[in-house]
């Protein structure tokens, strides 16, 4: 019997039409991948199904039984659960409590029955999780088994999983994969949402394909490959972006980071000791989890904090303690971690593009209107932003935002520009275009830092890989040296086992 | 059974100069239910609201009197506000002014009227700017909240006037609690005979037009909005942000200042406890209700000052308190801000 089955779903946004008469139908005790690009239309359907939408038409069956699902209490009652990219738990609580949150019958708590019960199910489940520990101290994996517990213990026999490798380490990536495998065998049925061709490959029997809110087919594992779904995926054959592997790095050094070291925004140390070069025409890339270091180390880069100890160096200045001003001025291109601060997204793109050389467009203290508009219309041009240089920056997509930052930086012909997380969040057009631009500023000469959370990424642009990890440079590479496995190690702080 | 959904929509760009326009029929169906308890017909009222204090030219010129200090206010908060500095205190800054308007003005009986004029202002000026800076200087290096720092300076001044008025400066002649009268020469040049209107008037337009020209012809005022609409941006691309809110305050303060000036030496000559009915205050709900732009927040200042007119003629002609016109303010004031608010949601219907 069919454990859910989805007929005709139609759900439109205003004009878009997210998921345009799509079927799905999942079997019991299946791992069943939903696969596409980003704004495919595979959340939006896993979010109709859990009842946190509605759709537009299509009805939808579980079990046989014709349901309607308004909100995730009636998901839970038909024993649907989900755990979402970003996660829904309580930071202060433990786990025994955030797992039974809302699913406690009666108005008493009995603190030590209900951490039996949650003990009970994570032997039960093979999910592993200590009920008495407090989350905030819970590593992302482990977030992640609290969250599928939680969706365990309210009865879940259907379990839709939204990107969830995306969070995680390759070694916990393998932890996740094992828990799916066990609980498959318990007869569960699991959606495994994702744009990761290998992992799909791996753990799933079926994968269901959306392109542009439209089914594209459902295939079985053995019938299918990479390069098929890739195909389905994007709708003709990637030609993805790779490097050019001609150029050694130059003895020249753009940027040296000499024993570096600064606080996060709560006053904890964030930066310890880093030491780096960036040479002309390389891309260094920075590897990492998330929250290792990286978002410091590209705020000190971009002059807005300030480092605690450590000499930056730009050719032979010393930029230590420059303000954002003199960074531009020096030469220094810097892309944000989070473009939305990165652009007054109430101002203009022509404002935006104006505002950090503004003095080129002050005459006695007066703007130049023209030239900020005449600047903002060749970029637009140059650079292919959708959007009319009196548009306010909020009214972009996340790709043309991107792009309006990438047009102010590569104006100026940067010597050196700090990239962080360039790609995140953006769609693979956006996303190839972004890459490519970095490929081409590094053939002009500049120095390139690359700090990104995908992996794929900084293995595919990157001349140089440096590994953060707590803080710390754990280990520094050249790309065609290394693999995918010993970075993974670096990345999850697993160095001394590495040197065993 | 309807069910609705509230979701996270933004209004489309051409809804924004109709919000001010909404929000004043809202405040008047909302305050019509006061009128009706005060037994009077609330078309009358509003009538006598609106439209009376424009039928004559006595009233008529009254309400830009009224409109003159709000103008200032107006213009004081709309420049701290737009750089994101949240200016409570014109009110008191009006009072600095005012102080030092009624410090200068006698000792100017020698100098020709221009001069002692442009004294005044300058005065007046600077004493805002002073009296503005304590808060300024404790938000940008401290993080001091200036909400609660400007609104307490207001209190402060208010019991130094009050100290003033009691004690060294009384009226040594009549006994009140009121400053000895300022120098004719001192006093702003009536525009229009037989009325209250005077130069002043002439000054809080100009001021408008200042705010409105560093807001948005300058890159100074560039540097300004980045720094009230995006913080975090705007340092990221270089806005000294400490500076630039620094700026704001003291200009914001200065600005204020001049309202006092304009009180003292246009319409009362003497410094008294009541210079100023909340006109700082005031002056913060016709910077909402004008959106921040300068030309909206003109329009809204002698609004209200026609507010304030029309309340005494509904009070005369059909006996509904004078407090009304405090009430619809106030009531703007929210309503306004609750509709920039629910702007950006709308409400679907679920099926």
């Amino acid at each position: 019997m069919l454990a859910v089955q989805m007929r005709g779903i139609t759900k439109r946004f205003g004009p878009l039409v997210a998921n345009d008469h799509i079927d799905f139908e999942l079997e019991q005790g299946e791992v069943h991948a939903l696969l596409g690009e980003n704004g495919a239309g595979k959340t939006t359907l896993m979010r109709i199904l859990y009842g946190l939408y509605h759709a537009d038409e299509g009805d939808i069956v579980v079990n046989g039984d014709p349901v309607h699902i308004s909100s995730p209490k009636d998901a839970i009652a038909k024993r649907i659960g989900m755990v979402s990219q970003h996660f829904t738990l309580v930071q202060p609580f433990t786990v025994t409590e955030n797992v039974v949150l809302g699913y406690n019958p009666g108005m008493t708590l009995d603190p030590k029955a209900t951490q039996r019960s949650v003990l009970e199910a994570s032997k039960r489940y093979g999910v592993d999780v200590k009920p008495d520990a407090i989350v905030r101290h819970l590593s992302v994996g482990e977030c992640q088994r609290v969250e599928i517990l939680k969706a365990l213990y309210r009865n879940a026999s259907v379990l839709i999983m939204d990107e969830p490798t995306a969070v995680l380490v390759p070694q916990e990536v393998d932890v996740l994969f094992e828990s799916l495998e066990r609980l498959r065998k318990e007869g569960l049925s699991v959606i495994f949402i994702s744009h990761k061709l290998n992992e799909v490959m791996t753990i799933c029997d079926r994968i269901t394909v959306l392109r542009d809110g439209k089914k594209i087919g459902t295939v079985n594992k053995q019938d299918t490959g990479e390069r098929e779904l890739a195909r389905m995926m994007v709708g003709r054959e990637t030609f993805g972006v790779s490097r050019d592997e001609s150029a050694e790095c130059s003895s020249i050094p753009v940027l040296s980071l000499e024993n570096v070291s600064a606080l996060d925004k709560k006053g904890l140390i964030a930066l310890k000791d880093v030491s780096l070069q960036v040479c002309e025409g390389e891309i260094l890339g920075i590897a990492g989890v998330s929250g290792n270091g990286q978002s410091e180390l590209g705020r000190v880069l971009a002059g807005i904090l300030k480092p605690t100890l450590g000499k930056i160096i730009l050719g032979d200045q010393d930029i230590t303690d420059y303000d954002p001003i003199q960074y531009t001025q020096a030469g220094v291109g810097r892309i944000p971690e989070d473009r939305h601060s990165g652009l007054v997204e109430e101002l203009s793109v022509a404002e935006n593009l104006a505002l950090e050389h503004l003095g080129d467009f002050t005459k006695n203290g007066m703007l130049d209107k023209n030239r900020i508009r005449e600047q903002a219309e060749q970029l637009i041009q140059e650079f292919q932003i959708k959007a009319k240089p009196t548009d306010r920056c909020r009214t972009l997509s996340g790709g043309n935002l991107q792009k309006v930052i990438l047009a102010r930086v590569i104006s100026r012909q940067p010597r050196l520009m700090i990239a962080s997380q360039p790609t995140r969040g953006l769609d693979v057009g956006a996303t190839e275009y972004v890459r490519k631009w970095l490929l081409e500023e590094r053939a002009r000469g500049a120095a390139v830092l690359l700090i990104s959370e995908d992996l794929e990424e900084v293995i595919s642009l990157s001349d140089r890989i440096a590994i953060m990890y707590e803080g710390r440079i754990v280990g520094t590479f050249f790309t065609r040296n290394t693999s995918r496995e010993q970075l993974g190690l670096l990345m999850a702080g697993a160095q001394e086992e590495s040197n065993a | 059974m309807l069910k609705l959904k509230l979701e996270r929509v933004p209004a489309p760009v051409w809804f924004r100069p109709l919000i001010p326009l909404l929000a004043i029929l809202a405040t008047f169906l909302i305050t019509s239910i006061l009128v009706v308890l005060a037994k009077a017909n609330p078309l009358e009222a509003y009538y006598n609201f609106l439209v009376t204090p424009l039928s004559n030219r006595v009233s008529a010129l009254e309400t830009l009197v009224k409109g003159t200090p709000l103008l200032l206010t107006g213009a004081a908060v709309t420049i701290a506000f737009a750089s994101g500095y949240w200016n409570i205190g014109a009110e008191g800054q009006l009072y600095a002014g005012a102080v030092a308007a009624a410090w200068l003005g006698p000792l100017l009986g020698n100098f020709p009227p221009v001069v002692a004029i442009l004294i005044m202002l300058a005065g007046g000026f600077i004493a805002g700017v002073l009296w503005a800076l304590i808060p300024a200087l404790l938000k940008v290096t401290l993080a001091v909240d200036e909400v609660v720092t400007t609104l307490l300076m207001n209190s402060i001044i208010m019991f130094i006037v009050s100290f003033l008025l009691n004690g060294p400066w009384r009226d040594p002649v009549s006994g009140w609690p009121q400053s000895p009268q300022i120098a004719a020469s001192a006093m702003l040049p009536k525009l229009v005979p037989r009325s209250r209107l005077h130069v002043g008037f002439i000054v809080a337009l100009l001021m408008i037009a200042v705010v409105w020209f560093i807001l948005s012809r300058t890159s100074f005022g560039l540097r300004m909005r980045a720094t009230g609409l995006g913080k975090e941006a705007a340092q990221f691309m270089g806005v000294n942000i400490s500076f630039t809110m620094l700026m704001a305050a003291l200009i914001s303060g200065g600005i204020a200042g001049l309202a006092g000036v304009s009180e003292v030496a246009g319409i009362h000559f003497h410094l008294i406890d009541a210079i100023s009915p909340g006109y700082g205050y005031s002056g913060i709900v016709a910077a909402t209700l004008g959106g921040l732009n300068p030309i909206g927040v003109g329009l809204a200042a002698l609004f209200i000052g026609l507010i304030d007119t029309g309340a005494q003629s509904v009070s005369r002609a059909l006996g509904v308190p004078v407090f009304l016109g405090n009430i619809v303010q106030g009531t703007l004031l929210l309503v306004t801000l609750g509709m920039f608010l629910l702007q950006n949601y709308r409400l679907r219907r679920v099926k």
